[in-house]
């Protein structure tokens, strides 16, 4: 890999099982991402955004090609492995915010940290600044139901933060949200990346996304069509 | 991460409630069914000791063959000397003589012309000797409903619903047409001291229940009894040591050659006692298995409809990083927790109620029960059992039904609990 290069990904396809055949929902897909990037794969609905994102974020595998994610190759990819590298070094955020309902917003950004058998102290200190960095430091003992749809966009944006992954992949993270909500949350990510050059890749179809985009990957039918530096 | 595990759980009620609800009704019943069961049998046991088996009873092997026919034509003689010699070689143990007998009872008119009769079967027991305490063993005092006990060999007691059909009442003659040991016909005079309700239709339809000094003259029976009762001292019957006392003995006096020769049978042994109480120790398994059994499908629907609703947290958890067996193992303590509260309080819920059963709830203070001779009280007993019979079959109902459930989550593709995520 290239120096500052965080992810390849070559001659990738991926098939899904669909009637008799097979459905292929990203075909010949060839990238290369570096460390700090702030790109969009971008493209209309069903052209294969989610695919490309669950199988970068190793939730999802290769049918064919190959890919190379933080050192971590598809080839050694066991759910084990998968697992372990998404633990330590990739924030998820989706759409649907996914926090657990039972917990608050303070438990709810500690959960990364339990798993990775964080001190006391250190989970303290890291969730804390994690919250400060979405803004809701006064609703750290409120539980989801009781925050607004941008609120709790930005806790799941602290959730993948407090580890302070590598990499965060965000699925469609404004599609539930008001323009005000949508920039707010996409200015506090535009100043995680730059402060502490984590790299971000977005799925989004969303024009307000798109206009923060430093890099913006076209998919159209599972292939990509564009991949250009965006002219801010 | 275990009391992050345990805070979801208590907040989340859906999730722990129900289930330590479901857990600890099944508990609780369990519980009760066995100290009710046990409670029960102990009361039969008690009862056919006292008033047909003893914890064990010397009979001669003939009549032990035959014991259905009241056969005192195979009793046992020299009684008075035997009884001599098992009083000085088993001090510690009481034994009591006793003679089962039937014949038709006649009652005369003014004439002497029978003027009612009926078949009856009877007991005779020593009710006249000062140390005797076949009276109390028998109930006797409380059970009966007129007249007194008898006070001389020739008074007999008679069910209240013989006398009433033979229309006598205390203090009237009877004549009891028999055979004497021997096998010649016995035509005796008694009279009736009072009468008795037994408590169970059978002998109520014509029970009888005699001095027996009397009746061994009646029928010819000097110096031999029907049957020997023996009680242990502590009262209560305890198979194990019945067995081998009965085995010593039957090893010292008993001639498998010579049919008149005594043989000593225990309670178990005697009547069908035996497969009953092997039949509840199997009621008992089954009980146990059916709630295990029923329990755990309960709580495998139910942890499937809770997993259906934790998808969506079962596939994020494995988006953050958590591997899966991790997250089956989270579900699996949880179920741990679950089926300890259910099973602790259950268990307690149902020693409580047993407790309030064993002394509480004595319906004979209420219903006529008290006055009979076999007291139909249901009385539960607590034993050590009770303390796990309901608490382990609980604990591993809910380990089981969840284990149950989680492998269908375990079981389900990555992909599809990410795909939740996109829901
Ligand atoms: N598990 C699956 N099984 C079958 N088809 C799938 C599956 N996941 C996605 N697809 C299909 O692949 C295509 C791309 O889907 P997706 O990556 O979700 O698109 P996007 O995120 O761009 O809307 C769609 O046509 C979708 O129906
Ligand atoms: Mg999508």
């Amino acid at each position: 890999m290239k120096n500052g290069t965080i992810i390849t990904i070559e001659n990738l396809a991926k098939h899904y099982p669909m009637g008799g055949g097979k459905f292929t929902a990203l075909s010949d897909i060839n990238l290369t991402f570096s460390k700090g990037e702030f790109t969009g794969i971008v493209g209309p609905s069903g052209s294969g955004k989610t695919t490309m994102l669950n199988i970068i974020g190793s939730l999802d595998t290769p049918s064919e090609g190959a890919t190379n994610v933080l050192g971590t190759t598809s080839r050694e990819m066991t759910p084990k492995v998968a697992a372990t590298l998404r633990k330590k070094h990739i924030g998820f955020i989706f759409q649907t915010y996914n926090l657990m309902s039972v917990y608050t917003v303070y438990e709810n950004v500690e959960f990364p940290l339990l798993l990775l058998k964080k001190s006391v102290s250190e989970r303290k200190k890291a969730v804390m600044d994690a919250i400060q960095w979405v803004g809701l430091t006064d609703k750290i003992k409120s539980k989801p139901p009781q925050l607004s749809g941008g609120e709790s966009q930005r806790v799941a944006i602290a959730r993948a933060m407090v580890k302070r992954p590598e990499l965060v992949l965000a699925d469609e993270p404004t599609a539930n949200l008001d323009a005000k909500n949508s920039h707010h949350i996409l200015r506090t990510m535009e100043q995680l990346n730059r402060e502490l050059q984590t790299t971000f890749i977005f799925a989004t179809h969303d024009d307000k996304v798109i206009q923060y985009l430093r890099r913006i990957i076209t998919l159209e039918d599972g292939t990509v069509a564009s991949d250009e530096i965006a002219k801010q | 991460m275990l009391k992050f595990y345990l805070k979801g759980l208590f907040r989340d009620r859906a999730r722990s409630l129900l289930p330590v609800i479901v857990v600890t009704i099944g508990v609780t019943l369990v519980v009760l069914a066995n100290s009710w069961v046990t409670g029960v049998l102990e009361d039969m046991v008690v009862f056919n000791a006292r008033f047909a088996t003893g914890h064990v009873k010397i009979m001669s092997q003939a009549y032990y063959e035959n014991r259905g026919q009241q056969p005192n034509d195979l009793a046992l003689v020299g009684t008075s000397s035997f009884m001599d010699s098992l009083e000085s070689q088993y001090p510690e143990m009481e034994w009591v003589e006793r003679i089962q007998f039937g014949g038709l009872v006649d009652a005369p008119d003014e004439n002497g012309e029978t003027r009612a009769q009926g078949p009856g079967g009877g007991m005779a027991v020593d009710l006249l000797s000062e140390d005797s305490g076949e009276i109390e063993r028998l109930n006797l005092e409380k059970a009966m409903v007129r007249g007194r006990i008898p006070q001389s060999p020739f008074e007999i007691i008679l069910s209240e619903q013989f006398a009433d059909k033979l229309e006598v009442e205390p203090g009237d003659q009877v004549t009891l047409i028999s055979s004497t040991m021997y096998g010649a016909m016995s035509i005796t005079n008694f009279t009736v001291s009072g009468t008795i309700t037994f408590g169970t239709a059978a002998l109520d339809r014509g029970g009888m229940v005699a001095d027996i000094s009397g009746i061994r003259q009646a029928l010819d029976m000097t110096d031999a009894t029907g049957e020997i009762l023996g009680y242990f001292p502590s009262g209560e019957y305890d198979d194990p040591e019945a067995a081998s006392f009965a085995a010593a003995f039957n090893e010292k006096y008993s001639n498998p050659q010579d049919e008149f020769s005594p043989v000593m049978a225990t309670l178990r042994e005697q009547s069908n006692m035996a497969g009953f109480l092997d039949l509840i120790d199997y009621f008992k398994g089954i009980i146990v298995t059916i709630f295990v059994v029923a329990m755990s499908i309960v709580l495998w629907n139910s942890g499937l409809l809770g997993a259906l609703r934790r998808y969506g947290e079962m596939g994020l958890r494995m988006a953050i990083g958590e591997e899966k067996g991790h997250i089956y193992r989270s579900l699996i303590i949880e179920a741990v927790f679950i089926g300890l509260a259910g099973s602790v309080i259950g268990t307690l819920f149902g020693l409580f109620f047993s407790s309030l059963m064993a002394r509480g709830i004595d319906i004979s203070g209420m219903m006529q029960n008290s006055t009979m001779m076999m007291q139909g009280v249901m009385k539960a007993k607590i034993t050590p059992l009770a303390y796990y019979i309901g608490f382990f079959p609980g604990l591993i109902a809910t380990v089981l039904g969840t284990a149950l459930a989680g492998f269908g989550i375990y079981k389900r593709q990555t992909a599809k609990l990410f795909k939740e995520l996109q829901a």
